[in-house]
């Protein structure tokens, strides 16, 4: 199987307060249906890392590579509708839209999106929803359900257009330890039954080593994968 | 490609879930447009009554024969003084007549015209209106009242009477209401003029002619046109003065140079009669719409201030949105559609308000001696104004709500995603 996702010599400097390498020559690539996970400690740039993979992050050099396609100098429109339609993101801080519904939240980036009927978009979230086992809440308001459900939410958001790649910024580090295991059960359940390629950003050293694949990084620099 | 449904959805999700600030915005534009279409539609009511008050009775063109001195002294037609100096003292003016040459062929000429909608002879006597022993001076105007009324307001100015009346009379008379008033004559009553060369004449009083303007009240009146031509023994052809009115008042100026040149006469168009009531006009619209700007300028802070603080509130939700495929663009137009919103309703409330003000206004009364057809204020209810407001209202959010807007395009999600 070939690469979803390649990264080739990234560079990365912050330049306030002072210039500082925050990422060193990195290179690497996560094949279909891989699992894999950064490590790191605190300012080993792995979340500054992430960000650049997500697009959204574009003042690096080097390329990077989505579905064998050069996505770096890319316009912005462009990088959105990347990120919109192949990019799941999934945050630390569920972020939610707290003034719209749970359901109407999960629809959003498919409504941005626009492939499809209002009715299928529908029909698809709440599908989504029912697969992450929290269809009850589709007509909450999202500011009105717990950190755990949340976390879920935000999930079913980020499959909502099918993406090629998962991404998850420390997606367990707010999470006490049984909705941690529930939030792994449910990436190890997409990788399994969807062969979604998944990258996720942790602390969590037991959260780790159920990955495929670790990156250990430190200081910039991938140290070990 | 932009997503207007989406786009319009969540601006109306936070327009609704902030119910207080929008509701605050969209009041800040309702009363700037309410306070703009109330004033500009008193402002130019007050406007057009002022200058129907006197442009009404002033011909577009107005044609005469001016009496003055002979500009070609018989001197200046010896050809052998070309190169010398001369100097002729006590110049009188020429002996003529004060009728109009040829009177009734240029009344028929003009009223040929495709331009003139309609042209009247009239006859100016000077005259003294006898009361007992006073004799009061002034003047007498004889008209063809039925083409005057058409052309004219003088209808609204007959306070007592009809215009029929003095049609139907061979010596009546409108009588002006401040000499009605100094001889405590009413309608009915007879009158007696007296001319220069000292010929009595007793006139039935038919209506009273008010103008509002106190000086023209008190001096003149009004009689048919061969009444006064009877009065002053003179033949049927004696006319002093024309007066046309004109399809489109802007070629008066053109109408009188032609005119002065084609018939040797004098000739006046209005601009030149009433400069000064044009530039008060104008003031008090310069007025209008200084306030009325201002007022939009204030309410349009108000906007600016208020996205700007949504989008400080919704840092994190723009920066979600922005990670979840949304552009900068589209986060651009979700605030820039909010701003327009407010303004759109904001105008049409304004819109509104300002409507039922002026209506408010034009019920008040405003009984004024000097303007006997008034009895309320006066508004202008022109379409254009409405359409004006409206439009600033939008300009003035779409300017308020930009700078906002491209603040929130441009927020980076991933300094507001790291930063908590």
């Amino acid at each position: 199987m070939g690469l979803i996702l390649e990264a080739k010599n990234i560079n990365k400097h912050f330049y306030k307060p002072k210039d500082f390498q925050v990422l060193k020559d990195i290179s690497f690539g996560i094949e279909a249906g891989e699992f894999v996970s950064i490590m790191g400690k605190s300012g080993s740039g792995k979340s500054t890392l992430l960000y650049i993979l997500s697009t959204m992050d574009t003042d690096y050099s080097g390329s990077l590579f989505l579905n064998g396609g050069l996505v770096t100098g890319k316009e912005h429109q462009e990088l959105s509708r990347i990120r919109n339609k192949s990019i799941g993101f999934v945050f630390q801080f569920h972020y939610l839209l707290s003034e719209f519904s749970v359901l109407e939240n999960v629809m959003l980036p498919a409504k941005k999106l626009a492939e499809k009927s209002y009715d299928e978009i529908e029909h698809d979230a709440l599908e989504k929803l029912n697969m992450l086992h929290i269809e009850h809440l589709a007509t909450k308001k999202a500011s009105r359900i717990s950190g755990g459900e949340k976390q879920r939410v935000a999930i079913a958001r980020a499959l909502i257009n099918n993406p090629t790649i998962l991404m998850g910024d420390e997606p367990t580090g707010n999470l006490d330890s049984f909705n941690a295991e529930n939030v792994f059960q449910i990436f190890k359940q997409l990788k399994e039954e969807q062969a979604l390629s998944l990258l996720v950003v942790t602390h969590d050293g037991d959260f780790a080593k159920r990955t495929d694949r670790i990156i250990q990084m430190e200081d910039g620099r991938i140290v070990h994968q | 490609m932009i997503n207007w449904k989406v786009i319009l959805e969540i601006a109306k999700t936070h327009l609704v879930t902030k119910k207080k600030s929008t509701i605050t915005a969209t009041l800040g534009v309702t009363f700037g447009i309410g306070a703009y279409i109330t004033l500009v539609s008193f402002m130019t009511g007050l406007n057009e009554m002022l200058d129907d008050l006197v442009l009404n009775q002033t011909p577009h063109v107005h044609i005469y024969n001016e009496i003055k001195p002979s500009e070609k002294q018989p001197i200046t037609l010896i050809e052998n003084l070309d190169e010398a100096f001369n100097v002729v003292h006590s110049i009188k003016p020429k002996q003529g007549q004060r009728k109009i040459h040829n009177a009734l062929p240029i009344l028929n000429y003009l009223r040929n015209d495709e331009n003139v909608r309609g042209a009247t002879p009239q006859l100016q006597a000077q005259i003294f209106y006898l009361s007992g022993s006073i004799e009061l001076g002034g003047n007498l105007v004889g008209v063809d009242i039925m083409e005057e009324v058409r052309l004219s307001n003088i209808r609204d100015n007959i306070v007592e009477g009809t215009p029929e009346a003095l049609k139907n009379s061979e010596n009546g008379i409108l009588l002006g209401a401040g000499l009605a008033k100094k001889m405590s004559l009413s309608v009915d009553d007879r009158v007696q003029v007296s001319t220069a060369e000292g010929n009595i004449f007793p006139l039935k009083i038919v209506g009273i002619y008010q103008s509002g303007i106190a000086e023209i009240d008190n001096i003149q009146s009004f009689a048919k046109l061969k009444t006064v031509q009877r009065v002053l023994g003179e033949a049927e052809n004696y006319v002093t003065d024309i007066n046309i009115k004109l399809f489109q008042i802007n070629e008066a100026e053109q109408m009188a140079n032609r005119l002065e040149k084609q018939f040797d006469i004098e000739a006046i168009d209005i601009n030149e009669a009433n400069a000064q009531f044009e530039t008060g006009s104008n003031i008090r619209n310069l007025i209008t719409y200084a306030v009325s700007v201002t007022l939009l300028i204030v309410a349009g802070f108000g906007i600016y201030n208020i996205l700007n603080m949504l989008i400080y509130e919704k840092m994190k939700d723009i920066a979600i949105l922005k990670a979840t495929g949304f552009s900068g663009r589209d986060v651009k137009y979700i605030f820039m559609s909010q701003a327009i919103i407010i303004g759109f309703i904001g105008g049409v409330l304004g819109l509104c308000i300002g409507f039922l003000l002026s209506k408010l206004i034009d019920g008040a009364p405003f009984e004024t001696e000097a303007l006997p057809t008034i009895t309320t204020y006066p508004v202008n209810y022109k379409l254009g104004y409405y359409m004006i407001g409206f439009f600033f209202a939008l300009l003035s959010t779409i300017i308020a709500g930009y700078l906002p807007s491209r603040k929130a395009g441009r927020i980076d999600p991933v300094q507001i995603i790291r930063g908590t």
